[in-house]
């Protein structure tokens, strides 16, 4: 049995599940709101596993506490790069973590074209394999369509 | 063993060296009234002294006996600063619901202090032989369990610690907020390399973060090392084209020697994998080595507890998983199967969730309820992850996370492989049920309750977790734990 044959890139939490509804992203932010995370919001048109860094928009909300002011400002983001992943973290600053502690996209292009697998052979029975991003083919701003 | 003096501790002098036998607990190794080191390494042993030994006299004789003393006078002791090297038993409690007026015979918990220059830096190896190497065997104890241990700062700072931790395990994965999924391949044994292969590939590619190799497939005649490792990178690396995620099979690098581990580890790290996986049977100096080599190679270290059993499920005799788990925080493994209270091996939930505190906190409190006895600080070592494996199905998902939390790697060999519909619809259950769990418990909901109904409301719109939860909603492994803890909470009259 095949599974995933959308090619959905399944990054983040919740990618298993139906696309998230406003309703639940707000439950989300508050879920990170109670326990003192900052929200910060980034978006990328290369989903590639080992690109950690997609671009930030705005810095992570240290001092907005209102989920319906970050779920604004989601959606702003959402309609200025209605193309692009979008994924929201939350970061704990707490000692021991330090580190990002949600992370969940809420915007995918409407056709993710996935990735290829690149062999090359090498000695013996070794091979040397690239993950090849299919959107980054065409040059940034032109990978998922208008 | 001879009869203790009034007076406790001999004075230092010719009398207290005159050669004959005294008992331990005059000769220095009894101190009610010690003064506790920082610096001290402390340890709490279970006792159960022979009919007729004094429960005062046998703490002390393993205190002494896990230190410098021997069954007779020597005056050899007086080249030495020999107040400093002797072990203190400073405190004697006999356990609760033991003894006269209880159905169980008396036992003790003893707890005694070592002086930090009896150890050497950075040596599990030496740590262990000091404190176990001796006193097991000693007649005049008739049974005896290690409970916990408290290390100082000053000796965890002579550690590496784990190679990776949760902090970096997540940041290389990229990987936040829920539990890690993963599965052992099944069968255990008997698959060649290409079909091994398989089982990785559509576990991976179905939903699963991690998959495994069992603790005893090493390098057998029906499948070289090699071939697994070729054929396992291959299908990590086409599971991760297909979903966009990092993914991960934990290679078996144990062997017959270290020169062929690091073969075989060398090959992991060529090849491209994030992990690699080794079993404790390997011994506690080979463990350590495996942790720098990992560190020094950005690899994730795997530790499966193979053997440990064999000593930790008896209460009155062998050492309790904890002292594990603390040393091999120590030596410095990343992962580490620590138990999953509702599968199929054994495990209270307060002892388990011990366990757990020990692996992941920065500073542990006592807390006598899950067995922790003494406060710890883990002086910024990083943390381990623990590894819930054994038994555990999706149908089981909102009591896994109430017990376990997030920080974990939830592995379901034959809850994915076993599943009806394949092994890819196998890892979709698992993978649905987790997100749709985790998501309902952000939202505030009381999963352990509701539980079965979120799953239920998935299973709607998901095939694979209707056909899991149908295959396994009856099985349960409901079986006395044979290692519970002795201290519950008891209800105070109110002021």
């Amino acid at each position: 049995m095949m599974t995933n044959p959308g090619n959905k890139v399944t990054q983040g939490q919740f990618s298993f599940l139906p696309d998230l509804t406003d309703a639940q992203i707000t439950a989300q932010i508050k879920y990170a709101l109670n326990n003192n995370w900052a929200i910060g919001i980034e978006y990328t048109d290369d989903p590639h596993p080992r690109n950690t860094y997609w671009e930030m928009y705005g810095n992570p909300m240290f001092d907005l506490k209102d989920p319906a002011g970050i779920l604004m400002e989601i959606n702003s983001c959402r309609k200025t790069f209605p193309n692009h992943y979008i994924r929201v973290t939350a970061f704990d600053s707490t000692r021991g973590v330090e580190s990002p502690t949600m992370s969940y996209i809420v915007n995918r292009p409407k056709v993710e074209p996935g990735f290829g697998l690149v062999r090359q052979e090498a000695e013996g029975r070794n091979i040397r394999y690239t993950v090849h991003s299919y959107a980054t083919d065409k040059p940034e701003g032109e990978r998922y369509g208008k | 063993m001879a009869k203790a003096e009034a007076g406790g501790t001999m004075k230092e002098g010719k009398d207290r060296y005159k050669a004959g036998v005294l008992p331990y607990k005059n000769m220095g190794y009894w101190e009610p009234n010690y003064d506790i080191k920082e610096t001290d390494v402390l340890a709490m042993f279970r006792l159960t002294p022979q009919a007729g030994v004094d429960p005062e006299e046998a703490a002390a004789a393993v205190a002494g006996e896990s230190s410098t003393a021997t069954w007779t006078v020597v005056w050899t002791d007086r080249l030495t600063a020999c107040e400093l090297y002797r072990a203190k038993a400073y405190r004697v409690d006999l356990v609760p619901n033991t003894g006269p007026g209880t159905k169980n015979e008396a036992q003790y918990f003893a707890y005694i202090a070592y002086d930090l220059d009896l150890f050497e830096g950075g040596s599990i190896a030496n740590l262990t032989a000091s404190i176990i190497g001796n006193v097991f065997g000693f007649k005049a104890v008739k049974a005896l369990r290690l409970e916990d241990m408290r290390i100082p700062v000053a000796y965890l700072k002579t550690f590496q610690g784990p190679a990776t931790g949760v902090v970096v395990e997540r940041e290389r994965l990229d990987k936040f907020g829920r539990p890690l999924l993963g599965a052992t391949t099944k069968p255990k044994l008997g698959l060649s390399g290409r079909n091994y292969g398989r089982v990785v590939y559509e576990g991976l590619k179905g939903g699963l973060d991690f998959m495994k190799d069992d603790e005893n497939i090493n390098s057998q005649s029906f499948m070289h090392w090699r071939d697994r490792f070729l054929y396992c990178m291959d299908a990590v690396n086409k599971a991760s084209a297909a979903t966009g995620e990092v993914k991960g099979h934990y290679l078996n690098v144990t062997a017959g020697t270290m020169e062929e581990m690091y073969r075989r580890a060398e090959f992991a790290k060529q090849l491209g994998s994030v992990i690699i996986m080794i079993d404790l049977v390997i011994g506690y100096t080979a463990i350590q080595s495996m942790a720098l080599w990992a560190r020094q190679n950005d690899m994730i270290l795997h530790l499966h507890r193979a053997g440990n059993s064999t000593y930790s499920r008896q209460k009155n005799h062998g050492m309790s998983f904890r002292v594990i788990c603390k040393w091999m925080r120590m030596a410095g493994v990343d992962h580490i199967h620590a138990g999953t209270v509702v599968g199929k091996l054994e495990g209270d939930p307060l002892m388990i969730r011990g366990y757990y505190d020990t692996l992941l906190d920065t500073h542990t409190p006592m807390n006598l309820e899950k067995g922790l006895f003494f406060e710890q600080d883990w002086a910024s070592l990083n943390k381990v992850m623990p590894v819930a494996s054994g038994g555990i199905h999706a149908g089981q998902m909102h009591q896994l996370l109430t017990y376990l939390g997030d920080d974990v790697v939830l592995q379901f060999g034959g809850g994915t492989i076993g599943h009806p519909q394949g092994i890819q619809a196998g890892a979709v259950a698992n993978r649905v049920a987790l997100e749709a769990m985790v998501m309902a418990r952000n939202e505030g909901r009381d999963i352990w309750n509701e539980g079965p109904q979120i799953l239920q409301d998935a299973a709607k719109w998901c095939g694979p977790l209707k056909a899991a939860l149908d295959t396994w909603k009856d099985i349960t492994f409901n079986y006395d734990s044979t290692d519970t803890p002795d201290f519950v909470p008891t209800t105070t009259a109110s002021a």
